[in-house]
């Protein structure tokens, strides 16, 4: 079957069998291999990406099914050469080990705060209870992703992408504008 | 250069490795795509025990993208025997154990035949065409009843027993006899408890691909142990060790779960060079768990010898070890290295072990986070409660009463090894104050005395282990196959930047972050400067890899010892270039000076003269690259107390852990959050096969639980925060004071979690539960019977199947 996908921002056209499934469409065929197979049951949701902006487990749907349908992987996260702060929030919270699970974790999460943008411990953990990490013991995860909503709360941004008044005011006079 | 004012070591570095593994940059074996590759699917018995009286591989051969369709009868004359490396006793029953069946299948999941194809679907759909016969033979399954020898897993041998171990104190001239210590005992206690079988669930499935191009085997593997692989590869196949180059790339974890010479490794070895083409193999999920080796499972039977005032004396082990149908890497070594922990942190007077290992129908066990520690741990440590329960004393003023003190180091134990260091009152004083001990204690009384439906227990586990794997020696005399040193190179390069190769072989410790911390504290050079080298044996060409928290005692000290010889090189060449004795040559932060003079050479300077090589002291070789090689004197010794509390829902039997508090003396620390990173860890799983896990084989010896939908790994849901904090005494076994961390918190949260659990409602008749403590088992303690209607040992587990047979 012929099926179109857009990952990570660029088109891919490409002749498929219908039992392909996604993850395997994005690591054999897109070699976007950054997004993880770790179970064959669901489970564990290493697989995890966002299909139109929603995180799905991508070994449990077919490459067809994701047809017309925007695809974002953990490799389309950074904007500009600049992390995503779900990401910065894990690095900086020592909330990865071996690596395996952080793609699949990464995506959940970022899921996680569009609904829940400032979660306790308990709708952390709850919220990412379909991925499975076997080094962490999962509490530098949940102190990443609660790190990481109060870095995307608004104004929590770097000063330059602050259009508070006082930042416009105080740049008006050496602009000139 | 620029001088590094604030030490390295001890600083919370965030990890050089994360930038990649956030990104999804990364390596794993399974991302590789060589042109040409061919792809490799195992057919896996489905039955446990069957002689094969034919295989009919006609139709997948036919069927399309199908190169070729292999059985062990066409791998027979090559594939050798799978390496078993620690023949435990001299008379070792040990079975061929061939890479792929050829005439008989000893566990459900063993490889009997492979499918080489040009693609992995393809490949997969052709195992559905081999037809296989089996004549099936009865399964040896239960421990004991393998003992009695009426079925044998492996006729050849005339025997289900492999081998028995034994260390006695009398007879070691460690302590005095057991046997007499019991007879005069004012108190004795005997206890069975069963460690479950585990599974590691590392959570990248293992993978394979070698290239046979170039005269040269390149293999890349996702294992712990690429210089191991690359030895033992050369030892079954007889291909010259110098022709095969093993590549350990991006690894996701291991456990203690890829420290092994697998099946399928050797197999796409031997597929590649019958095909001449790279061939890949990656396992599924199901794959893993029905043919990755196991851990644990053992049947110990525990005689406590003690006093009336509390005092133990003596301590008789009689361990059933099941090694499943073959032995691998290092199967029958896993019990022994819990043979000397038993004592634990305590002072008995007598002591003796015997470990009996058998085999079964089952897939084979080997290393698993702890390897044998855990389990002695956990034995010990239920002992204690049970003994202060005996006594009606606090858990804790029977371990008070026992425990070395920390004036007494250096200790030598009753199992004849010496503890360096350790202070068992500090890390308990700690972990009490953080735990609030006193008001749950008082908690618990009310809820006793107001007959709460959710009851209240307190759990406590101290613990020490022997990590930094090994005194050479000391493996040697356990009959080992290899050393335990570790090696480190240092290549000082001309522009000042700095690689460092480690025979460690990192799957997500850090190693790149922390043997960069220890490089840049001892050269001074910036920690950005540093790059670590490891896992391909084309650059570092030795080590003994990663395991039994031994990377940074041995191989970090290793490094440690490289940085000296090239700083005792740059000193001289310092010398020679500042026209003066050596004896006045000072060096921090990074720079030589002349003593008293302001005279100074960077060591960038100094690294770059011995480059060029201009004007050498007489004698001296270029560059300032360095070697080492560090054979521990000793073990080190970790050791903590945990502290857990539980509330056991007594209507519905399920248990929730309220707080965990961890305190752990792991020595010196480089880096604070890669170590509190290790001790979650630890404790997930430690506390995953108190509650949750348990490889679980059918009356058939099927493994009913081999999808993670069975398999019960925790997820963030179903695990506490921990309370970690740290009390320090630094080894004195190694420089760097470090003892090891990569095992401590499983080793100590089992059973710290099921002696919460049973504190929590012994007051309502329970004496045991077996792990892992499901609801049903719980509840069905606390209706005075056992899961399975059989008295004393509870069975069935998750309400799934028994091993022993039969529904729950």
């Amino acid at each position: 079957m012929h099926i179109s996908v857009n990952v990570d921002g660029v088109a891919y056209a490409d002749e498929v069998e219908p039992r392909l499934l996604l993850v395997h469409h994005l690591r054999e065929r897109l070699g976007k291999t950054g997004t993880v197979v770790g179970c064959d049951t669901g489970n564990c949701g290493a697989c995890t990406v966002h299909l139109d902006g929603h995180s799905v487990k991508s070994c449990q749907m077919f490459a067809v099914q994701a047809n017309g349908h925007e695809i974002t992987t953990v490799e389309g996260l950074a904007r500009d050469g600049r992390l995503h702060p779900v990401q910065e929030a894990f690095r900086d919270n020592h909330a990865l080990q071996c690596g395996f699970c952080t793609p699949g974790m990464i995506m959940q999460a970022i899921d996680l705060l569009a609904d829940e943008p400032d979660p306790d411990d308990e709708t952390v953990r709850k919220g990412l209870e379909g991925n499975l990490c076997r080094c962490t013991g999962y509490q530098n995860i949940v102190r990443a992703v609660q790190d990481a909503a109060q870095r995307m709360k608004p104004g929590a941004g770097p000063k330059i992408e602050q259009h508070d008044h006082d930042h416009v005011s105080a740049k008006q006079p050496v602009g000139g504008e | 250069m620029t001088a590094t004012a604030e030490p390295e070591v001890g600083k919370a570095r965030l990890r050089k490795e994360d930038a990649r593994l956030i990104t999804g940059q990364t390596r794993w074996t399974d991302n590789l795509r060589l042109t040409g590759m061919l792809h490799m699917a195992v057919l896996r018995s489905p039955v446990a025990h069957a002689r094969i009286r034919n295989i009919d591989c006609s139709r997948a051969t036919a069927m399309p993208g199908v190169a070729i369709v292999l059985t062990g009868q066409d791998f027979a004359a090559e594939q050798g025997s799978l390496p078993c490396a620690w023949p435990i006793t001299e008379d070792m029953k040990s079975p061929p154990a061939p890479a792929l069946a050829v005439d008989q299948v000893n566990f459900a999941g063993e490889a009997v035949a492979l499918v080489i194809a040009d693609n992995a679907y393809r490949a997969a759909d052709a195992l559905a065409a081999i037809d296989v016969d089996y004549d099936e033979l009865p399964v040896v399954l239960d421990l004991e009843e393998a003992l009695r020898d009426n079925d044998l897993v492996h006729p050849s041998l005339g025997t289900n027993r492999c081998a028995t171990w034994v260390y006695d104190s009398a007879e070691a001239g460690s302590g005095t006899d057991v046997e007499d210590e019991i007879a005069a005992a004012e108190v004795v206690l005997e206890r069975t408890f069963r460690q479950q079988r585990l599974i590691p669930a590392f959570m990248e499935p293992r993978s394979v691909v070698v290239d046979p191009s170039a005269g040269t085997f390149t293999v890349w593997s996702a294992t712990q142990i690429p210089h191991i692989l690359r030895w033992m590869l050369s030892a079954v196949t007889g291909v010259a060790e110098h022709k095969i180059r093993v590549i350990a790339p991006d690894v996701g974890g291991g456990f203690g779960g890829k420290l092994q010479v697998t099946p399928e490794e050797l197999l796409c070895l031997l597929a590649a060079r019958r095909m001449g083409r790279p061939v890949k193999w990656t396992e599924s999920r199901t794959e893993s768990m029905l043919s990755g080796h196991h851990g644990r499972d053992q049947l110990q039977k525990i005689t406590l010898a003690a006093r009336r005032d509390g005092t133990v004396t003596g301590l008789k082990v009689e361990l059933l070890a099941d090694m499943g149908a073959y032995l691998r890497l290092v199967t029958p070594g896993i019990p022994i290295l819990g043979a000397f922990m038993f004592n634990a942190i305590y002072k008995f007077a007598a002591y003796r072990f015997v470990c009996t290992n058998v085999f079964t129908n089952k897939v084979p066990t080997d290393a698993y986070r702890g390897a044998g520690r855990p389990e002695a741990t956990f034995a010990i440590e239920r002992m204690m409660d049970e003994l202060a329960a005996e006594l009606g004393v606090d858990p804790l003023k029977i371990r008070e009463r026992n425990w070395i003190g920390h004036d007494e180091f250096p200790f030598t134990t009753v199992a004849g090894l010496t503890y360096d260091s350790g202070n068992y009152e500090a890390a308990t004083a700690r972990a009490l104050e953080l735990f609030d001990y006193e008001s749950l204690r008082e908690e618990q009384q009310r809820r006793r005395a107001s007959g709460d439906p959710v009851q209240l227990g307190i759990g406590i586990s101290t613990y020490t282990e022997m990590c930094g794997l090994a005194p050479s020696r000391v493996l040697g005399a356990l009959r080992y196959g290899a050393g335990g040193w570790e090696t480190a190179s240092i290549r000082m390069l001309p522009t000042g930047k700095v690689e460092v190769i480690t025979g460690t072989s990192p799957h997500g410790q850090g190693h790149e972050t922390v043997w960069s911390q220890i490089v840049a504290d001892r050269l001074g050079v910036p920690f950005e400067d540093v790059e670590v080298l490891h896992g391909d044996t084309a650059s570092s060409h030795k080590g003994m890899d990663s395991y039994g928290s031994r990377s940074l005692a041995v191989g970090g000290t290793a490094l440690v010892h490289a940085a000296d010889k090239v700083l005792a090189k740059a000193r001289r060449l310092a010398a020679h270039m500042m026209e003066c004795d050596e004896a006045d040559v000072e060096f921090a932060s990074g720079s030589f000076s002349v003593r008293g003079t302001s005279t100074v050479r960077s060591l960038g300077d100094v690294v770059l003269a011995a480059h060029v090589a201009h004007d050498l002291p007489e004698g001296m070789e270029p560059g300032m690259d360095a070697d080492a090689t560090f054979d521990p004197d000793n073990f080190s010794f970790p050791h903590g107390t945990h502290l857990c509390a539980t509330e056991v829902d007594t209507e519905t039997g399920v248990v929730r852990i309220r707080s965990y508090v961890a305190v752990d003396d792991v020595g010196t620390v480089v880096n604070p959050l890669i170590v509190d990173g290790q001790v979650h860890g630890g404790l997930a799983q430690g506390i995953a096969q108190a509650l949750y896990e348990e490889a679980v084989h059918d009356e058939m010896g099927t493994l009913t639980t081999a999808t993670f939908a069975d398999y019960l790994v925790p997820s963030a849901a179903d695990l506490p925060a921990f309370i970690t904090a740290r009390t320090s005494t630094p080894a004195t076994s190694n420089p760097l004071g470090a003892k090891g961390v990569g095992e401590a918190g499983t080793i100590a949260s089992t059973p710290a979690v099921v002696n919460g659990v049973l504190d929590a409602v012994r007051h309502l008749g329970v004496r045991d539960i077996e792990m892992p403590l499901s609801p049903e088992r719980v509840w069905n303690a606390l209706q005075g019977r056992s899961a399975d209607g059989s008295g004393d040992v509870a069975a069935g587990g998750l309400g799934s199947i028994d091993t022993q047979g039969g529904q729950s």
